[in-house]
C-alpha cells in the first residue's frame, strides 16, 4: 500500500434470506460472502474476480451499504460504512459511488443527460444552477462527449457512450471510491478499451479509488495493481496483478486464466488448460475445508478436512491452498512448474 | 450426398428491416460457404448483422417483420429461400440443428428436459414415445450429462446454466444433423463453463462430421474453435479466410483493430489496449465508401471515402478494402506471434 488506505475492509460477511425450510421450519441463510478482507489506497484501483457465484459483485454492493453487512467492519477513511445510521449513509453517499454494468438498464430513460447528472449534485450540494450547469458540461468533455450533448436522452446513445455516461455521472461529487460492477463486459471489445482508457485518466485527475468487480483477469490486469480473486464467496489469491496472473499459486486461478482462449489459434491448439469438472457447488450448503476441492484437480486428503491457511507467495500476495504445505509442498511458489506439459482435466 | 458442393451456400444474400428511416438494409449481399464436415465462425460487433444473417439463410427473418431483398441460400442442394414454413420446420430441428445464447429462454419450464427432447425426435422421426425417450436420454448422454437417464425426468431449473447449455446441444444434436448452427452459446457462460462447452462442440463435431456455423463476437474463441472465418463489420462481409491465415496475416485494418483492442493481445505486446475510435457504423446512416473509413486509422481521403469496395480475393482469402495489398506487410507486423 502506497498511501493510507482509502477503503478499509475487514472480515466482511453478508448473507442472504432465503426463506425456510416448509412450514414451520428452520430459517435459512446463503452466506454470499464469507470473511472477505481488502484493502485499496486513495487513488489506488482494485480488481475484485470471479465467476458468478462468487459473491463479487454482492462484496461490492455490501461495501457501498446497498445491501446489509452480517458481519465485518468497512471503513471509507475514517468513517464507519457498516455501521452507519441512515443519515449518516446518506451523506457518506456522495463520498462513495457506483458504475453498474448494463449502461441500457441504469440510466433512467425518462431523464435528460442533463437531468441524470445534476440530480446527485441538487441531492447532495448546494451548488448555484448556473454552476451546476457548467459543471455538467465539464464533465460531459472530460468523459469525452461533447456537451452539447446534455439536451438529450440515453436511448440516443450507444453503449459505450452510454457508459461514459453512467462514468460521469458518478464522478459528479469527486467521490473518494467509486464501485465499478463489470463496467466493460456488456460493451463492444472495440469499445471496451476506450472505456479502460477513460477511466484510467479520469483516476489519474481525480485520484478517486476504483474497487474494479469483473469475470476478465486479462482487463483487472490492466486497469488494476493489485488483484483479489473470489470463489464461492470467499478470497482465494491476492497479490500484484502482474503476479497473479503470470504466476498463478491457487488452482482456481490458474483455471481461470487457462480457460479464457487467447486469439492465436496456433497457440489454442498446443496450450496445456486446466478445465475444471462439475459446477459450482451451492453456496447453501459449501463443501467442507477447501470450498474449491470438489471441482480442484489436485485435491487430497486434507482438502475436505481442514479449510486452506493464507500462505505468502514468492512475488507478493496470498493464496489459500493446501498445495503449498502438502503433496508437492509448493511452499508460496507458483503453480506454473507444477502444472506444465499436463493437460489437466479435474474430476467430477 | 457426399459431394463437391458446400453443405450450405449463402450468396449475395441482402436483409432488410422496417424502420422510421424506411427499409433498412441489415444484411447486405453476403455471400460465404460452410463446407461439409467444417467449423465455420462468422465473428462482428453488435449490429454487424452476424445473427441476422444466420436467421435469415434458415427462415427466422419473416417473422420478426424483415425481408429477405434478393440472395440465395443453398443448403445441402435445396434452395432455403422462399421455401414455405412447412417444408423449413421439416428441415429445422433435424438436418439443421441450433443453440441459441440464452439456454434457458430456448427451454419451455413446463416440460422435463427429455420430454422436450423427446419432442423435436417424435417430430421430425415419428419413433414412438418410448423410443424418443431413448433417443433423448442417448443425446444427454453424448454431451456427457452424467446419470442421463434419471436428468432427463428434471426440469431446466434443475440445471445449471453450463447444464442447461449441454441440454440444448443435446436437443439440437437429437436428430443426427448435418449442420448445426450455434448463436452466441457460450457468451452468457463463465469462462470455465465456456472452455468445456468448446470442447464438447469440437468433440461432437469430430465424431459426428457435422458442419457448425458458429456466430460469436470474441476472436478468442474464434481462434479456438473455427477452421474458416467470416468477419462482418456494417452488414457486410469484410474479410474471409481460414483460421491461421486471420490471425497469422489479417488483411482488413477492422480485423487487425479488433485484434489490438483485446485485453489479452495488448498485454502480450506490453502496452495498453489499443482503442478502435468511434462507434460501430449503423444501419441508417452508413458512411459513403468504406463503411469502415470513419474509424480507420489508415484512411484515405478519396480512395476510401467515395464509392463502395468490393470483396476481393488476396493471399488465399477474401478483403473488402481498398488499400490490402498496400497495407499487407503492415498489419501482418501488427499480429501477434506466439
Amino acid at each position: 500500500m502506497s498511501n493510507k488506505p482509502c477503503l478499509r475492509v475487514e472480515n466482511l460477511h453478508v448473507s442472504y434470506d432465503v426463506g425456510s425450510t416448509g412450514f414451520l421450519g428452520k430459517r435459512r441463510k446463503l452466506h454470499a460472502v464469507n470473511d472477505v478482507s481488502l484493502e485499496i489506497g486513495a487513488g489506488e484501483t482494485l480488481g475484485l474476480v470471479g465467476e458468478s457465484g462468487s459473491g463479487k459483485s454482492t462484496a461490492g454492493l455490501a461495501i457501498l451499504r446497498l445491501i446489509d453487512v452480517a458481519s465485518g467492519t468497512v471503513r471509507l477513511g475514517e468513517t464507519d460504512v457498516a455501521g452507519a445510521t441512515r443519515s449518516e449513509l446518506r451523506a457518506l453517499r456522495r463520498r462513495m459511488q457506483m458504475v453498474f454494468q448494463d449502461p441500457y438498464s441504469s440510466l433512467n430513460p425518462s431523464m435528460t443527460i442533463a437531468q441524470l447528472l445534476e440530480e446527485p449534485l441538487i441531492i447532495h450540494a448546494d451548488i448555484p444552477k448556473d454552476e451546476r450547469k457548467a459543471m455538467i458540461g465539464r464533465m460531459l468533455e472530460s468523459v469525452g462527449l461533447h456537451a452539447g450533448y446534455a439536451a438529450r436522452y440515453p436511448h440516443e446513445f450507444s453503449g459505450g457512450q452510454r457508459q461514459r455516461i453512467a462514468i460521469a455521472r458518478a464522478m459528479m461529487l469527486h467521490p473518494e471510491l467509486v464501485v465499478l460492477d463489470e463496467p466493460v463486459s456488456a460493451l463492444d471489445v472495440s469499445t471496451q478499451s476506450q472505456i479502460m482508457n477513460l477511466l484510467k485518466k479520469i483516476q489519474g485527475d481525480s485520484g478517486t479509488a476504483f474497487l474494479l468487480v469483473a469475470h476478465d483477469l486479462s482487463v483487472v490486469r490492466l486497469m488494476s495493481p493489485r488483484v483479489a480473486v473470489m470463489y464461492l464467496g470467499e478470497i482465494v489469491e491476492t497479490g500484484p496483478s502482474g503476479r497473479v496472473y503470470d504466476q498463478p499459486a491457487h488452482p482456481y486461478t490458474a483455471a481461470l486464466i487457462s480457460a479464457v482462449p487467447f486469439p492465436d489459434p496456433e497457440r489454442q491448439r498446443r496450450v496445456n488448460r486446466i478445465i475444471l469438472g462439475g459446477d459450482l457447488p451451492s453456496p447453501m450448503s459449501p463443501p467442507s475445508g477447501c470450498r474449491f476441492r470438489t471441482r480442484c484437480p489436485f485435491v487430497m486428503d486434507i482438502c475436505s478436512k481442514e479449510a486452506p491457511p493464507k500462505v505468502a507467495v514468492e512475488g507478493g500476495g496470498l493464496a489459500s491452498c493446501h498445495l503449498h504445505a502438502h503433496g508437492p509442498k509448493l511452499g508460496g511458489r507458483s503453480l506454473n512448474d507444477f502444472i506444465r506439459d499436463k493437460q489437466i482435466v479435474s474430476a467430477a | 450426398m457426399e459431394s463437391d458442393t458446400p453443405l450450405l451456400e449463402v450468396r449475395d444474400l441482402s436483409v432488410q428491416f422496417p424502420s422510421p428511416h424506411g427499409w433498412l438494409t441489415v444484411v447486405d449481399k453476403v455471400s460465404f460457404n460452410v463446407g461439409r464436415n467444417d467449423i465455420v465462425c462468422v465473428v462482428g460487433e453488435s449490429g454487424s448483422g452476424k445473427s441476422v444473417t444466420m436467421q435469415a439463410a434458415v427462415g427466422l427473418v419473416q417473422p420478426k417483420g424483415g425481408r429477405i431483398k434478393s440472395g440465395s441460400v443453398r443448403f445441402d442442394g435445396q434452395e432455403l429461400v422462399g421455401m414455405g414454413n412447412r417444408q423449413l420446420n421439416r428441415i429445422r430441428g433435424d438436418a439443421i440443428g441450433f443453440i441459441f445464447q440464452e439456454p434457458m429462454s430456448s427451454l419451455n419450464p413446463a416440460y422435463t428436459v427429455g420430454e422436450q427432447i423427446a419432442e423435436v425426435v417424435r417430430r421430425h422421426r415419428g419413433l414412438s414415445r418410448a423410443d424418443a425417450w431413448k433417443r433423448a436420454v442417448e443425446a444427454l448422454d453424448r454431451v456427457h450429462i452424467a446419470s442421463a437417464a434419471s436428468r432427463a425426468a428434471e426440469y431446466p431449473h434443475q440445471f445449471s446454466g453450463g447444464m442447461r447449455q449441454r441440454v440444448m446441444i443435446a436437443m439440437s444434436i437429437a436428430c443426427d444433423p448435418k449442420l448445426l448452427i450455434a448463436d452466441e452459446p457460450t457468451t452468457a457462460l463463465d469462462v470455465t463453463i465456456q472452455a468445456r462447452i468448446l470442447e464438447l462442440l469440437r468433440e461432437l463435431q469430430r465424431d459426428s462430421g457435422m458442419s457448425v456455423l458458429f456466430i460469436t463476437h470474441d476472436l478468442g474463441v474464434v481462434a479456438d474453435i473455427a477452421r474458416h472465418v467470416v468477419v462482418m463489420y456494417g452488414a457486410q462481409v469484410v474479410e474471409s479466410a481460414d483460421v491461421d491465415n486471420l490471425f497469422g496475416a489479417p488483411r482488413h485494418p477492422y480485423t487487425s483493430g479488433l485484434l489490438g483492442a483485446m485485453p489479452q493481445v495488448a498485454l502480450e505486446r506490453g502496452h495498453d489496449p489499443i482503442a478502435i475510435p468511434g462507434t460501430v457504423a449503423q444501419a441508417h446512416s452508413w458512411p459513403s465508401g468504406c463503411r469502415f473509413n470513419p474509424r480507420c486509422i489508415y484512411r484515405e481521403e478519396g480512395t476510401c471515402t467515395t464509392t463502395a469496395i468490393p470483396l476481393e480475393p488476396i493471399g488465399g482469402g477474401l478483403v473488402r478494402c481498398a488499400r490490402a495489398a498496400e497495407l499487407q506487410s503492415t498489419l501482418g507486423r501488427a499480429m501477434v506471434t506466439a
